[in-house]
C-alpha cells in the first residue's frame, strides 16, 4: 500500500495542516505533485511543485538553481573583460551569439569606443541567424510538449544549415566566442554571403510548411488557445520581455525602441500577438509571434547581406581593456527577451561586478500567475511557451 | 524627464529619504534610504509624470569598502521612455532593505537572489528564501570576503 | 473444428491448446513486424532514416530489441505493491488476447465460433482497463496513478462509440458472430459494409454515407481504445514519462508493449471484419480460399495499423477534457444519427 514518505525540505509542517514552500495550506482534497528536476520535457532541470485539486492547478511553485554555475563570481575573477565572453555564451546555450552581443555592447559603451560599420552588420546577421536557430528549438520542443513529435525534427533539419554557416565562420556550432570587444574574432569567409542567401531562400517556404503541420492544426489550436493568458498589465509589472511581452499585444522590441547596432537602418517590424485564435496573450499568441519573428529575421538578414560594407573587423579591438571607473546597464533583444548586463568597473582590467539580467529568469517568475486554474496538461504547454533555458535562468 | 528633474521631484516629495545622487555619470543614479524604498517606488510607479512601470533589473552589490552592501534598481518607463537608477545602501552589520515586490512583481525573485548571494535581508518580502543555491547552504557567495565551505552535507566542496 | 470431434478428452484438450496458441504465434510475429514498421514509418515521416545497420535497413532490429529486453534487470520498487505489480501486465495481455478468440482469421479458422462474437470481444477487452488501473496503483507513483486513471476514463468513454459503431454493422449484417458477418460480405469490394453491404443499389447509395461515417468513427474510437496519439495523454505526455507503465522495465514492459500492439491489431481486426469484408477477397471469388483469406485479412489489418502509425507521428495530442468532449458530445451523437439513418433505410 502507499506509505507517506518523509517530506522534502521545502515543506514547513505545522500541527494539523500541511503547507507548501510558499505558505499555501493544503486542503484535504488537494495533492502536491512534483514535476521533478528530471523530466522528459527538454527544458532542463527545473522543479515545479504543483498543488492540484484533481486536474486543476491551485498553485505552482518553481524551484530553480539546479544549473547554477556561478557566472557572476567567475566574472569577478577573470583577468580581463574579454575572458568573460565564453561564460556569456554558456548562459543561454541555445542563443549564444545574442548573449555575447549584449555583454560586448555593454563593455563597448563603458569604454566609449565605436566599432566599424562592417562589424555591426556582421553582428546583426549573426544575431538574426541565431535568433532563427533559437526559435526553431523553441517551437520544435513546444511541439513535442503538445504531442507532435515530427515538427521538432523538421526544425532541427533547418537548424543544421544555420549551424553550418556558423561553423564556416568561426569554427564552432553552438558556443562561439565570436563577438570580441571592439570587433569580431574572425572575418566572414568569402562564400558566407552566398551560402547565407541560399539559406534564406530555402528557409522561407519551410516556415510555411511548419505552420501547416503544427501551428494551424485544429488539435494544436484547441490545446493552445485561451490557455495561460498573460494580461498586459501583469506582463509589464512582472517585467516580461521578448515574445512573452509581444504575445500579450504590447508592441515593444528593444531593437527598435532602445536601439543598438544597425537595426535602425534596416526595414523590419516587430510582430505582436493579436489573439487570433483565442485571447490576446495566450499560448498560441506567443507561439505565432515566434513563428512570425523567424520570417522577419530572414528579411533582416537579406537586407543586411546586401549592405555589408568593406572594412577590417579587428580594427577597433583595444590592446588593453581597462574602462574608467563607472557602471553601465545595457540591454539587447535576445530570442527569449531582454538580456541586460549591469557592469561595474573599478578602473582595473578585471570587472568589479557583472550582473546578468536573464530574460528567462524574469519570465519564469510569472509562471505561477498565469497558470492558476489551468490543468496539468496545460501547465506543460505554458511552461513550454515561456521558452526557458535553465542555463540562463540559473546562470 | 531628465535625471535632474526626477531628482528634484523626488527631493521635494521625500526630502531626507533621498540621500545622494550622481547625475553626471554615464547612467545617473540616485541613492535612497533603505527603509523607505517601497514608498519611493510606489511614487515612481504611480506618479503621472514619472510612471516607471517597468523594472529592468535589480542587482545586489558588495562595494568591498567598510562592509558596504547595496541594491541597485534600474527603472524604465514604457510610457515616457525615460530611465533612472536607484540605489539603496546598507552595511554588513545591518543588512536590511525594504522590499519593493509589492510595487513591481518582478522584484520578488530578484530580491530573493540578492538575499541569496549577498545576505541582504529584504524586509516585508512575502517569501524570502534562497533561490539559486540549495535551501540549506551556508554563506553568501557573491560577497567579496566569501570563503568556500569545506563540506556541504558530507560532500567535500572544493575539489 | 468438426473434424476433431472424436478424439476423446485428452485429444480434444491437446487440439484446443494448440489452436488457442496459434493466435499467440501470430501476435508475436506480427509484433516484430509492426515494431519495425512503426520505427521506419516514424523515421520517414520525420525526414530521417531509422536503424540501418542491424541487418539490411535494420530488419533485425526488433529481434535485437527483444534480446535486450530479455536480459534486463527486473526492478520492482520497494514501495510498490508486489502482487498487483507483477499481475498487471498479465491481466492487460489476457484482456487483449481473449478477444482474439472470436476473430475470424480465415474461413476455416476462428478460435471460438460463438454467436455472441462481437459482444464477447467488447466484454473481454474491458479487462484491459482493470489491468491498467492495477499497474498505475501498484507502481506507487503519483504520475502513474494519474496516467492510469486518465487511461481508464478514456477507454471506458470510448467503448460507447465503438459499440454503437458495431451496432451499425450488426444491423446491416444481422449477426453478432463475426464469421457470419464476414461471410455476409463475401462477394467482392462492393459488398463490404462500409459501402453499404450486399443490398440493392438504391438502398446502398442511401446507406453508404452513414456507413462510411460510422467506419471513420470506429477507426477514431479504436485509436482511443489503444491509447495512441492523438489520444495518448495517459501515456506519452511530457510529464508522465510513460504514464501508468513508468515503473515497468525489461520483460514486464515488453509485455505491456506487445499487449498494446496486440490491442491495436484487435481493434483493427474488428473494424476490418465488420466494415471491410474480413478475410474476403476484394475481387469476389478470384484470389479467394482459406490461405488467401488469411492473407487478405492480415493485409487489411496492416493497412489500418499503418494509418494508426501515420496519425501518431503527425498529430498533436488532445487534452483529457477535450478527449472526453469528443467522445461524448461529438462521436456518440453522430453515431445515434447513423444508427437511426441505417435503421430507417433498412426497414423502408
Amino acid at each position: 500500500m502507499i506509505e507517506t514518505k518523509t517530506l522534502p525540505t521545502s515543506y514547513v509542517s505545522q500541527p494539523g495542516a500541511l503547507k507548501t514552500s510558499s505558505g499555501h495550506t493544503l486542503r484535504t482534497d488537494e495533492m502536491i505533485i512534483n514535476m521533478g528536476p528530471q523530466h522528459p520535457s527538454t527544458h532542463g532541470v527545473l522543479r515545479l511543485e504543483i498543488v492540484v485539486d484533481g486536474e486543476i492547478i491551485v498553485d505552482v511553485i518553481p524551484h530553480i538553481g539546479y544549473l547554477h554555475r556561478c557566472f557572476e563570481k567567475h566574472a569577478e575573477h577573470m583577468t580581463n573583460y574579454q575572458q568573460v565572453i565564453p561564460y556569456c555564451d554558456r548562459l543561454d546555450y541555445c542563443a549564444a551569439i545574442n548573449e555575447e552581443h549584449s555583454y560586448v555592447l555593454a563593455v563597448e559603451r563603458l569604454l566609449k569606443i565605436e566599432v566599424p560599420e562592417r562589424v555591426e552588420y556582421i553582428r546583426v546577421i549573426m544575431a538574426e541567424l541565431q535568433r532563427i536557430a533559437s526559435h526553431l528549438i523553441a517551437v520544435g520542443t513546444f511541439g513535442i510538449d503538445a504531442g507532435a513529435f515530427t515538427p521538432f525534427l523538421y526544425a532541427f533539419h533547418d537548424r543544421e544549415l544555420i549551424l553550418n554557416l556558423f561553423e564556416m565562420t568561426c569554427g564552432a556550432r553552438l558556443l562561439y566566442n565570436y563577438f570580441w570587444i571592439g570587433g569580431l574574432s574572425h572575418d566572414i569567409p568569402p562564400q558566407f554571403v552566398d551560402k547565407a542567401k541560399e539559406f534564406c531562400t530555402y528557409f522561407k517556404p519551410r516556415i510555411k510548411e511548419f505552420n501547416d503541420l503544427l501551428t494551424f492544426n485544429e488539435i494544436f489550436i484547441k490545446r493552445t488557445a485561451n490557455v495561460g493568458v498573460l494580461p498586459k498589465d501583469v506582463a509589464i509589472n512582472w517585467a516580461c520581455s521578448g515574445p512573452m511581452l509581444r504575445g500579450s499585444g504590447i508592441n515593444w522590441d528593444l531593437r527598435r525602441d532602445d536601439p543598438y547596432s544597425v537595426y535602425h537602418k534596416l526595414e523590419w517590424e516587430p510582430k505582436v500577438g493579436k489573439g487570433e485564435m483565442g485571447t490576446v496573450g495566450d499560448v498560441f499568441d506567443r507561439h505565432i509571434v515566434r513563428m512570425r519573428e523567424m520570417e522577419e529575421s530572414v528579411r533582416i538578414i537579406e537586407q543586411a547581406l546586401a549592405a555589408i560594407p568593406a572594412g577590417n573587423v579587428q580594427a577597433a579591438i583595444p590592446k588593453r581593456i581597462r574602462p574608467d571607473a563607472g557602471e553601465i546597464y545595457a540591454r539587447t533583444e535576445t530570442p527569449r527577451g531582454e538580456l541586460g548586463f549591469y557592469i561595474i568597473s573599478d578602473g582595473t582590467g578585471t570587472p568589479f561586478r557583472v550582473k546578468g539580467r536573464a530574460p528567462t529568469f524574469v519570465n519564469l517568475s510569472v509562471l505561477p500567475e498565469i497558470s492558476r486554474g489551468a490543468m496539468i496538461a496545460d501547465l506543460v504547454l505554458i511552461a513550454g511557451s515561456v521558452d526557458i533555458v535553465l542555463g540562463q535562468v540559473d546562470r | 524627464m531628465t535625471a535632474e528633474e526626477i531628482y528634484n521631484s523626488l527631493k521635494t516629495k521625500f526630502g531626507d529619504a533621498i540621500l545622494e545622487a550622481k547625475l553626471d555619470a554615464l547612467q545617473p543614479w540616485i541613492s535612497v534610504d533603505p527603509a523607505k524604498t517601497k514608498e519611493i517606488a510606489l511614487f515612481l510607479r504611480d506618479d503621472q509624470a514619472m510612471q516607471f512601470d517597468y523594472m529592468m533589473c535589480l542587482s545586489g552589490v558588495d562595494y568591498n569598502k567598510d562592509g558596504k552592501l547595496g541594491i541597485v534598481y534600474h527603472l524604465f518607463s514604457m510610457v515616457h521612455k525615460h530611465k533612472i537608477v536607484l540605489k539603496a545602501f546598507c552595511t554588513k552589520e545591518n543588512p536590511h532593505i525594504q522590499s519593493v515586490s509589492s510595487v513591481w512583481g518582478t522584484a520578488n525573485w530578484h530580491e530573493r537572489e540578492a538575499f541569496d548571494m549577498y545576505g541582504i535581508i529584504i524586509d516585508e518580502h512575502p517569501d524570502l528564501r534562497r533561490i539559486l543555491l540549495p535551501y540549506d547552504w551556508e554563506g553568501h557567495p557573491l560577497r567579496k570576503d566569501y570563503k568556500v565551505p569545506e563540506f556541504y552535507n558530507g560532500m567535500k566542496v572544493p575539489y | 473444428m468438426e473434424a476433431f470431434q472424436n478424439l476423446g478428452f485428452w485429444g480434444t484438450l491437446l487440439v484446443t491448446v494448440v489452436l488457442s496458441a496459434l493466435p499467440m504465434v501470430f501476435i508475436l510475429l506480427y509484433a516484430l513486424v509492426t515494431i519495425y514498421l512503426e520505427m521506419k514509418v516514424a523515421a520517414h515521416v520525420q525526414d530521417r532514416l531509422a536503424y540501418m545497420r542491424t541487418g539490411w535497413h535494420g530488419v533485425l532490429q526488433p529481434i535485437a530489441d527483444f534480446i535486450k529486453l530479455l536480459q534486463k534487470e527486473d526492478i520492482i520498487s520497494v514501495a510498490a505493491d508486489r502482487k498487483l505489480f507483477i499481475l498487471a501486465p498479465y491481466i492487460v495481455f489476457i484482456g487483449t488476447y481473449g478477444g482474439y478468440a472470436a476473430i475470424p482469421f480465415s474461413s476455416i479458422f476462428i478460435g471460438a465460433n460463438i454467436d455472441l462474437g462481437a459482444f464477447f470481444i467488447v466484454a473481454v477487452s474491458s479487462l484491459v482497463v482493470v489491468g491498467i488501473l492495477m499497474a498505475g496503483w501498484a507502481s506507487n507513483n503519483k504520475w502513474s496513478i494519474f496516467g492510469a486513471v486518465r487511461s481508464a476514463a478514456q477507454m471506458i468513454s470510448y467503448e460507447v462509440p465503438t459499440v454503437l459503431a458495431m451496432i451499425v454493422g450488426v444491423m446491416i449484417t444481422g449477426s453478432l458472430n463475426l464469421q457470419d458477418v464476414v461471410k455476409f460480405q463475401a462477394g467482392g469490394i462492393q459488398d463490404w459494409v462500409v459501402f453499404g453491404g450486399p443490398l440493392p443499389l438504391l438502398q446502398k447509395l442511401l446507406i453508404s454515407p452513414f456507413t462510411i461515417v460510422t467506419f471513420l468513427i470506429l477507426f477514431v474510437a479504436s485509436l482511443a481504445e489503444v491509447n495512441r496519439t492523438p489520444f495518448d495523454l495517459p501515456e506519452a505526455e511530457s510529464e508522465l514519462v510513460q504514464g501508468f507503465f513508468t515503473e515497468y522495465s525489461g520483460m514486464r514492459w515488453a509485455l505491456f508493449y506487445v499487449a498494446e500492439y496486440a490491442n491495436m491489431f484487435l481493434v483493427s481486426a474488428v473494424a476490418v471484419s465488420f466494415f471491410l469484408g474480413g478475410w474476403g477477397s476484394p475481387f469476389g471469388s478470384a484470389l479467394s480460399g482459406p490461405i488467401w483469406g488469411f492473407f487478405w485479412f492480415v493485409m487489411k489489418g496492416m493497412v489500418l495499423i499503418f494509418l494508426q502509425i501515420w496519425l501518431r507521428w503527425t498529430l498533436p495530442r488532445l487534452r483529457v477534457d477535450q478527449l472526453m468532449y469528443t467522445s461524448w458530445k461529438v462521436l456518440t451523437p453522430f453515431l445515434f444519427v447513423c444508427i437511426l439513418g441505417v435503421g430507417l433505410i433498412l426497414v423502408l
